[in-house]
């Protein structure tokens, strides 16, 4: 079992040699699924070479690259992080919509950006550190 | 300090939401919070999600955003000043004047969100804002992703390993003092501001440590 982090949360999936995944999988811990023109997320889709698919599972690193992203791991192969791609992030900040999130207060309730449409907000951190 | 601005508005179509960046989790935050019982939510980063969302290199940082969700200010340094830096090391406090001038500033800053908040001052004009914003590298990326597994891997208990994570995330984003500080061991009174913070702070030489508000 290996532990994957992605934009989408933190998931425990069974993987082996790397980080190949059911196709299953990889929708649930990366958002894309693998449709008959490649692997697809809203309006995109990118063509999944063969090289990247092997006995029904995926190479969900070697298809993150493919993507411009990072990908980094532990030692171990254990603990994977899908990270979000430059570009992406770039031109999601310059198309000036705030990026939404969803992030919990001290009960665990689930706040989002997007709650709060219809106001101005004043969005800040601090840390205790 | 915000609560004071989120009180103040009270009447206007406006929130605070203030946002940990605590990668040791809500535990480390809720002291402060329920300290300060603020009227606005204040939510829990332990993946510091919005500092790598927003391009966040230090707290405290702010965004001001519109009714429809537009940007309208970019990432800046929220109300903060570079005075801390004249510390006296021996008394650990501030100059009077100095600690003066300090909240001179942050007033400053107070009273521009509020004067945004009641008639759009301040706001910045689409271009203005593009011009602003942080350009996201591919160093950056990594090293958000290299922190965020360092954040897992002390979370369970592989401090080694994390630590060499830290390293490589700080190596590869320099810019961003969130990342380093909490990589960081931190200090009896809860702070990342032992000597490696300090010696990091006297190499910017007369860079700010926050780069103050363009108002």
């Amino acid at each position: 079992m290996a532990t994957v982090l992605s934009d989408t949360g933190t998931h425990a999936v069974p993987t082996s040699g790397g980080l190949m995944l059911t196709p299953e999988d990889v929708a649930r811990v990366t958002g894309w699924t693998l449709k008959p023109e490649g692997m697809c997320r809203d309006e995109l889709c990118v063509p999944l070479a063969d090289s990247m698919q092997r006995d029904g599972r995926i190479d969900v690193a070697g298809f993150w690259r493919h993507l411009g992203r990072p990908v980094v791991h532990d030692r171990a192969g254990e603990a994977w992080v899908l990270g979000d791609g430059p570009d992406e992030r770039q031109a999601a900040l310059e198309g000036l919509q705030a990026p939404d999130f969803a992030l919990p207060d001290l009960d665990g309730r689930i706040h989002r950006l997007s709650d709060y449409r219809g106001q101005k907000v004043f969005l800040t951190t601090w840390a205790s550190w | 300090m915000w609560q004071d601005l989120q009180h103040c508005l009270f009447d206007a179509p406006f929130t605070v939401i203030a946002v940990a960046e605590e990668g040791r989790g809500a535990e480390q935050a809720r002291p402060w919070i329920e300290q300060a019982r603020p009227s606005y939510p204040c939510l829990i980063d332990s993946d510091h999600r919005l500092s790598a969302l927003y391009g966040m290199v230090n707290v405290p940082q702010c965004a001001w955003i519109d009714e429809r969700g537009m940007i309208v200010r970019p990432p800046e340094t929220a109300g903060s000043t570079d005075h801390f830096r004249r510390i006296d090391p021996a008394t650990r406090t501030l100059a009077p004047d100095l600690a003066r001038a300090r909240l001179v500033a942050r007033a400053a800053y107070i009273q521009a969100v509020r004067d945004w908040v009641r008639t759009g001052r301040h706001a910045l004009p689409q271009d203005a804002v593009r011009a602003r914003l942080p350009r996201i590298t591919a160093d950056m990326a990594l090293a958000d992703a290299h922190f965020r597994l360092a954040l897992h891997l002390r979370r369970h208990g592989d401090a080694a390993e994390a630590a060499t994570h830290f390293a490589t995330a700080s190596r590869l984003h320099p810019e961003s003092w969130s990342i380093f500080r909490d990589a960081q061991e931190l200090e009896p009174s809860g702070l990342a501001g032992g000597p490696a913070f300090w010696e990091r702070v006297h190499a910017l030489g007369d860079r700010p440590y926050y780069p103050p508000p363009e108002l």
